[in-house]
């Protein structure tokens, strides 16, 4: 059975390894504190995959993880000099190549389809080939290794230190945008077992008044994009709202359609996503990945679209819920 | 109500930028021993959602093989390639992105598509080339409001498009809390349905703003480019 953990352990070696490429780059004035920073998530990766099973204490890398944070806050990384190819010399290669180049790029989701459509039913001996419940992940991962198989025999790249040097160069682009999303998800948590849910939700019931439809639909579906808009994710939200305005006020007193209220109370949820930097991996972790000057830009652009559709579930819910 | 006061250190660090990372660890730590745990549970929860949320990293495993394509000319040639399509503007493209995306997503093919390994090496090229032909170099402001525009159409595309699929995250989550909190029978399939209005929503508003694009670079552009290239220039 292919399992997810062999993915996060290829990924924390990764990272180890262009860790020693960053540290040993003269090119960059802070090579030690950004190779110890890179170098902690990968060993970190690795790691982890005790901490789930509990056979490893989860406290160390607690530590470790506020040292990343550290190291990346007050500025002890930076970006060294990137080993590639001018834009003339990719032009050039650009116009030899022509659309081979898309070949191996386009691996990547042909692959991931492949396993989300077919592997995911194969069958070895009455085992699955593919760990359950994590077909999206192997799908992205096993897409990748193919890839990269692929571009390098296609392109008669033989030194595997090209991918590696070429991928560093853009993590460092990234920077402490990449731990981001993992750090968000770890407050979230904490958010939940400090019990912010529950007081969020008392709020929620404080302001809503007895016997009105329309606020109550309001005051859900506005509750559900400001809460997200605090943890970054709708599935947050999602039970402290329902347990608090919902079930109680829209299905039980005001006897809703079920599945209309709560599909459309976690969409109002999503438009939430849209505009919160909380959700870092799919708000903050582009603007890096895209190289945009403005870490906000993908929320501007959002953001008249997320209150568009949060008015837009909250009419579908009015109107055809009740 | 105390607790509490973790999500206003979340915001105040936001808003006045403070690094991030720093914000978030700060506001962790300040919500956790308000909310009553000791500081080695503190530790263990930063470890444990360090583990626990790999997944969200995961693309980084893609990172070498673009990298090693881009230095080969994959953007280039995502530019040139654009470029024999001429009735094919940013805006229409990125509309088309949008709809493949959310079609996408709505069969369950959520990471088919995604910032690292289609937006970045494809659809940013793509729409920036297709700008190109129309109006030559851009400037950074126009770069900058494409390339936002392309990470929106991903984003939206995923998010009104995935709860149209049966086993995805969001309606299962829904299913089983309030089938197991409140005893109902709800159906994946009713919320799924349900799920299709916004998503025609979604697709419209966002589509109708990604078409708008077109005319706020051309007006942008226009300004900028005090000699606008000509698009049988462009396309030579």
């Amino acid at each position: 059975m292919i399992k997810a953990e062999w993915f996060y352990w290829l990924v924390g070696l990764s990272f180890l390894v262009m860790a020693a490429q960053m540290v040993t780059d003269r090119g960059n004035p802070k090579r030690f504190g950004t190779g110890a920073f890179w170098g902690l998530i990968g060993a970190g990766f690795i790691y982890s995959s005790w901490v789930v099973t509990k056979q490893a204490p989860a406290e160390p890398l607690g530590v470790a993880v506020l040292v990343m944070a550290v190291l990346a806050g007050f500025g002890f990384t930076g970006r060294g000099t990137p080993r590639t190819t001018t834009p003339e010399e990719r032009t050039a290669s650009a116009a030899r190549l022509g659309n081979k180049l898309f070949v191996p790029a386009l691996t990547i989701p042909v692959v991931a389809m492949a396993c989300a459509i077919g592997v995911k039913h194969l069958t070895i001996g009455g085992r699955p080939v593919l760990q359950e419940g994590s077909e999206t992940i192997l799908g992205l991962g096993i897409g990748a290794v193919v890839a990269l198989v692929v571009g390098m025999v296609m392109l008669r790249e033989k030194r595997p230190s090209v991918p590696v040097q070429a991928g560093r160069t853009m993590l460092e682009a990234m920077g402490w945008a990449m731990l981001l999303p993992q750090m968000l998800a770890t407050l979230g948590a904490i958010f939940q077992v400090s019990g912010v849910g529950g007081q969020v939700g008392k709020l929620a019931t404080a302001v809503l008044p007895e016997d009105s439809l329309y606020v109550a639909v309001v005051v859900y579906c506005v509750g559900m994009f400001a809460f997200t808009l605090v943890m970054g994710n709708a599935f947050a939200a999602f039970p402290v709202m329902t347990a608090a305005v919902g079930w109680p006020v829209l299905i039980g007193h005001f006897h809703g359609n079920p599945a209309a209220v709560l599909a459309l109370g976690m969409l109002a949820g999503f438009c939430g996503t849209l505009v919160t930097p909380m959700a870092a991996n799919f708000n903050i972790v582009p603007a890096a990945l895209l190289e945009l000057k403005d870490q906000y830009g993908p929320i501007k652009a959002q953001l008249p679209t997320a209150g568009i559709l949060l008015g837009c579930n909250a009419l579908i819910m009015a109107l055809f819920a009740f | 109500m105390i607790v509490l006061l973790g999500v206003l250190v979340v915001v105040i660090g936001f808003a006045t930028k403070r690094n991030p990372l720093l914000v978030v660890a700060v506001a962790g730590i300040v919500t956790g021993l308000l909310g009553g745990l000791s500081p080695t549970k503190v530790l263990a929860a930063f470890g444990e959602g360090f583990a626990g949320s790999r997944a969200v990293t995961i693309f980084a495993i893609t990172l070498p093989i673009i990298g090693l394509l881009e230095r080969y000319g994959l953007q280039e040639q995502a530019r040139s390639l654009i470029a024999r399509f001429s009735r094919l503007t940013t805006g229409r493209f990125l509309a088309l992105y949008l709809g493949l995306r959310q079609i996408g997503a709505a069969v369950g093919l959520t990471n088919v598509f995604g910032h690292a390994q289609t937006v970045r090496p494809l659809a940013v090229p793509m729409a920036e080339g297709a700008a190109e032909r129309r109006y030559g170099k851009l400037p950074a402001r126009s770069r900058e409001k494409v390339r936002a525009f392309a990470a929106s159409a991903d984003n939206i595309g995923l998010f009104f498009g995935e709860d149209v699929f049966l086993a995805v995250g969001s309606i299962l989550l829904i299913t089983g809390f309030v089938n197991t909190t409140y005893g109902t029978h709800l159906e994946p399939l009713h919320l799924a349905l349900w799920a299709i209005p916004t998503a025609v929503c979604a697709f419209v508003v966002h589509g109708w703003r990604l078409l708008r694009l077109d005319r706020q670079l051309e007006r942008d552009l226009l300004t900028a480019n005090a000699r606008p290239t000509t698009a049988a220039e462009a396309t030579r």
